[in-house]
């Protein structure tokens, strides 16, 4: 029996939506006086349950609004599920994207250890890991130059190094595996590997079908906030497509 | 009891990410300016000479030794306003990453609070510089600085939560909290005597808890004298209800703020 990583159990999360976006503390007030605060429900995950075991590669796809995102962020502890219940055992990272966790005013080196903090690391666990993070992100002569002269590329090799090297159980990646030049992207696909036979969890992202095919053990297909399909990459890719095709 | 425990653990993990934040903070106000650190020194010493100069003719007679009047309170009101007016946009400033990560988000208030606060205490050091200048001495009731420091500080900190979370919400209280605050200023005896406000409107400075603070170190620093229990106990009582209302505050709604960012 493989090692239980999480458990998501009849997750549903339900937004309660202002028919309009009220930010302001005036238009509040008007709205109220004028009866005008209107809600309408808006149901993104609806009993969602799955679990993933030790060391597996679960994909999630899914069309735009299917709930991925909001099921990540559940995940990664950003929202909580208006019901249900997650489970987690051990220390989830999420890949932080370009502009999030991140100071274009500051050096790079700087930056390792702000996104580490903000990871959950410590000081000594950053000082002991800050080479290995500078080498395997080949940015060793721009380590102490300003974040706003790196290029896009150059950040996503960053901030891809300390999130595969922060160690956490359960690695999420939204969407990003496409980073940097060719070379990398083998590299970090390689990384990706590695980390998995180390026995980490990889939860994936992607619109890219046949990337989703190549690096997932298993995919979770959403739609419309609930699991259509759950099981082999291949079947359910295919199933997907089937699906897609037919309403175009 | 368990719920404290958590609390604790989760603080320890986070704690040098509170660090990090706070020297990021105080590295980002100094870049690029040539004269540092030093601007926290010579912004409340300018500010305290123009002052000067503009009321030194209206009120002089009844005030001695009028800079470190004006300085002293100054000091103190300049920390409460720019800490709480930084420390509001704390959450929504960090919107791109409270939608990404799961981090404790009283960490972002924390520690912008901490960034204010090592700032007011470097500018501190002016007094020392207009208490030589103006041949007032150092007296023994400095010794009781520290203890109004702390309690000025958990003030802060409690209405920092509760401007944080309203913010989220209601992004045009930051406009409303500017014009309030320059209220306060002008109701807080900063550079006027708190006697020269008639007796009807004397209950504006009892109900006041930045006067009352102001009045505290003035009364260490320029008067020279201890505070009196009434004003320690005001400044004590203004402080934990503030902290924990800002606690209550703050704990129940910050699983709301990510539906609002």
């Amino acid at each position: 029996m493989q090692e239980l990583m999480m458990r998501i159990e009849n997750v549903s999360m339900h937004f309660r939506l202002r028919n309009e976006k009220v930010h302001s503390l005036k238009e509040y007030l008007i709205r109220l006086l004028k009866r005008d605060l209107s809600y309408s429900d808006f149901v993104a995950l609806d009993q969602v349950s799955f679990e993933v075991y030790k060391g597996e590669r679960l994909g999630i796809i899914g069309p735009n609004g299917a709930g991925k995102s909001t099921l990540l962020k559940i995940i990664a502890g950003v929202m909580k599920p208006t019901s249900g219940r997650v489970q987690i055992h051990g220390s989830v990272a999420p890949l932080l994207e370009l502009g999030a966790g991140f100071d274009d005013e500051f050096s790079g080196a700087k930056n390792i250890y702000l996104n580490g903090a903000i990871l959950g690391k410590s000081k000594q666990f950053l000082d002991d890991h800050y080479e290995e993070m500078v080498a395997f992100s080949e940015l060793e002569h721009f380590i102490d130059k300003a974040l706003k002269y790196y290029s896009s590329g150059m950040r996503a090799k960053l901030g891809f190094s300390i999130a595969s090297l922060a160690s956490a159980d359960i690695l999420i990646v939204d969407e990003i595996l496409g980073v940097g030049d060719e070379a990398f992207r083998k590299k970090s696909s390689q990384k990706m590997a590695q980390l998995i036979e180390e026995g980490r969890t990889v939860l994936m992202v992607s619109h890219s079908l046949s990337q989703m095919v190549e690096l997932s053990d298993r995919i979770v297909w959403l739609d419309h906030g609930r699991i259509r399909a759950i099981g082999d990459p291949e079947e359910i890719c295919r199933q997907y497509e089937a699906q897609s095709a037919k309403k175009r | 009891m368990l719920g404290i425990k958590k609390h604790i653990t989760n603080f320890r993990k986070y704690s040098y990410l509170l660090s990090v934040l706070v020297v990021h903070d105080i590295e980002k106000k100094y870049k690029g300016s040539i004269l540092g650190i030093l601007w926290s020194m010579l912004n409340p010493l300018l500010h305290m000479i123009v002052l000067t100069i503009v009321f030194s003719s209206l009120l002089q007679r009844q005030i001695a030794n009028f800079p470190l009047y004006i300085l002293t309170g100054r000091l103190v009101f300049g920390f409460i306003s720019t800490c709480t007016s930084t420390a509001m946009k704390s959450i929504i400033s960090a919107s791109k990453l409270i939608n990404k990560v799961y981090i404790p988000k009283y960490i972002l208030v924390f520690s912008k609070v901490i960034a204010e606060f090592i700032f007011f205490l470097i500018s501190m050091f002016n007094l020392v510089f207009v208490i030589l200048w103006s041949g007032a001495s150092f007296s023994w009731h400095l010794v009781f600085l520290p203890l109004y420091l702390v309690l000025l500080l958990l003030f802060v900190l409690g209405v920092s939560l509760i401007l944080a979370t309203v913010t989220t919400f209601f992004r045009d209280i930051e406009h409303i909290y500017g014009v309030f605050i320059t209220m306060v200023m002008y109701l807080s005896a900063i550079f006027y005597p708190p006697e020269i406000v008639p007796a009807r409107f004397q209950f504006l400075l009892t109900f006041n808890p930045v006067f009352h603070f102001i009045q505290g170190f003035r009364q260490l620093i320029y008067y020279q004298m201890l505070p009196g229990w009434n004003n320690f106990l005001a400044c004590l009582l203004v402080s934990l209800v503030f902290l924990a209302l800002g606690m209550i505050v703050f704990e129940r709604y910050q699983d709301q703020f990510i539906f609002n960012l």
